[in-house]
């Protein structure tokens, strides 16, 4: 476990491989809630949450249930209950302690259960932090940090693409490509210029 | 007869998932790279939604209607470790060009989409040729994608060279090329879509 370890995660995840941009993960929240910054960030930060605490929750439950079961096969299945049991169970937790916190995140949170983001960095995390069934060392810390690492990658794209929108909504666009397809086409430029984050060497 | 065809026909054209419902389009935008991926892609996801539809058809009136997604998660999650499993006996290569997206199938929005909006009103039979109908355009739209992608981003079609003098714009293998690609798609459909 080292420091360059941890900021090449960094970097990857943030910007070279980033969840939307370059994994397609969570595509479809990306499209559908960057109209305005405040949902965009609602969600954003529901979702980092989310990655994080799914990060951590996966992580023991590879480790000290389906490797030494020898169940590793189950990964899918247990992977995608425990983030769905999670999320319900934040949501019931936020409705009872904060009702602000509750309509901030409104309709979001119940949605991030099927975000492939959330999954995704659960079962990347396996494949990358886990060796011939055998946790790599610091592979919690890893695991952690790539999960945070993802949410934030998510909110970087989020918040851009949620600014660009908003000022086209005083565009004149041609009505064929009027919302998502443009979102698309904006989303592709994004991704060229991330792109140039590959050449990337430290 | 005919109205199980025009269930089969309608998730082909009318509602495709792809380009009419927009939904699933993380794995479309992801795969497409190549037509053998789009294809691997397209089988396997059309497999799951048989198989989820068909199951959640059959026990629609045993789930209570409260953890009714967590129920459909299960049953979909199964066929995905199915599939998974299967891929990696026969087909190792196309499982690992395909990566995490072969596990992600479960989010995938088509299958729990019609698992949420069709099998869990239907008969078994309808929610067969719905599942098929559905996988069948989902497929199709892969392979209209990714055919697009490998010509243009790397000058081949299936890994043979069409034209040999064709100059590849690499850019269109890259994930930009495929975002650009989707969203001018989208727009031409919608196009035609306003003309009719």
């Amino acid at each position: 476990m080292d420091v360059t370890q941890f900021l090449t995660i960094f970097i990857s995840a943030v910007f070279i491989y980033n969840v939307i941009l370059s994994r397609f993960l969570g595509l479809c929240s990306f499209i559908a809630i960057s109209k305005e910054t405040r949902p965009a960030l609602a969600m954003s930060l529901a979702v980092m949450f989310v990655t994080t605490m799914s990060s951590i929750i996966t992580w023991f439950i590879y480790r000290f249930l389906l490797i030494p079961y020898n169940l590793t096969y189950l990964r899918t299945i247990s992977f995608i209950l425990v983030i769905a049991t999670f999320v319900q169970f934040v949501e019931m937790v936020i409705r009872k302690i904060s009702p602000p916190l509750y309509r901030f995140f409104g309709i979001y949170l119940p949605l991030i259960t099927v975000n492939c983001a959330v999954l995704g960095v659960a079962v990347l995390n396996s494949e990358m932090f886990f060796a011939n069934n055998k946790a790599v060392a610091g592979s919690f810390f890893y695991s952690t940090f790539q999960g945070i690492c993802v949410g934030l990658g998510y909110t970087l794209a989020m918040l851009l693409m949620s600014g660009i929108r908003e000022r086209l909504e005083l565009c004149n666009i041609p009505k064929a490509v009027k919302d998502f397809p443009l979102a698309f086409i904006i989303a592709s430029i994004m991704s060229l210029s991330f792109m140039g984050f590959n050449g990337f060497k430290f | 007869m005919k109205k199980f065809i025009n269930q089969f026909l309608k998730g082909i054209i009318r509602e495709n998932p792809t380009f009419v419902l927009a939904l699933g389009l993380c794995p479309t935008l992801a795969v497409s790279v190549s037509v053998i991926n789009g294809i691997g892609m397209g089988i396997a996801a059309t497999f799951v939604l048989l198989g989820s539809n068909v199951i959640i058809a059959l026990i629609k009136n045993k789930i209570p209607e409260r953890v009714r997604i967590p129920c459909y998660i299960v049953v979909i999650a199964t066929f995905v470790t199915i599939t998974e499993l299967t891929m990696k006996a026969y087909s190792p290569a196309l499982n690992r060009a395909l990566g995490i997206y072969v596990p992600l199938i479960v989010v995938n929005c088509i299958v729990l989409g019609r698992a949420e909006a069709y099998a869990s009103k239907a008969s078994v039979v309808n929610s067969f040729f719905d599942g098929l109908g559905m996988g069948v355009g989902f497929t199709l739209a892969l392979i209209l994608i990714s055919a697009i992608r490998e010509f243009l981003g790397a000058g081949k079609i299936l890994g043979f060279t069409p034209i040999k003098s064709f100059e590849p714009a690499f850019v269109l293998a890259m994930p930009s090329g495929a975002l650009l690609l989707i969203g001018l798609l989208l727009g031409f459909f919608n196009l035609i879509k306003r003309e009719k």
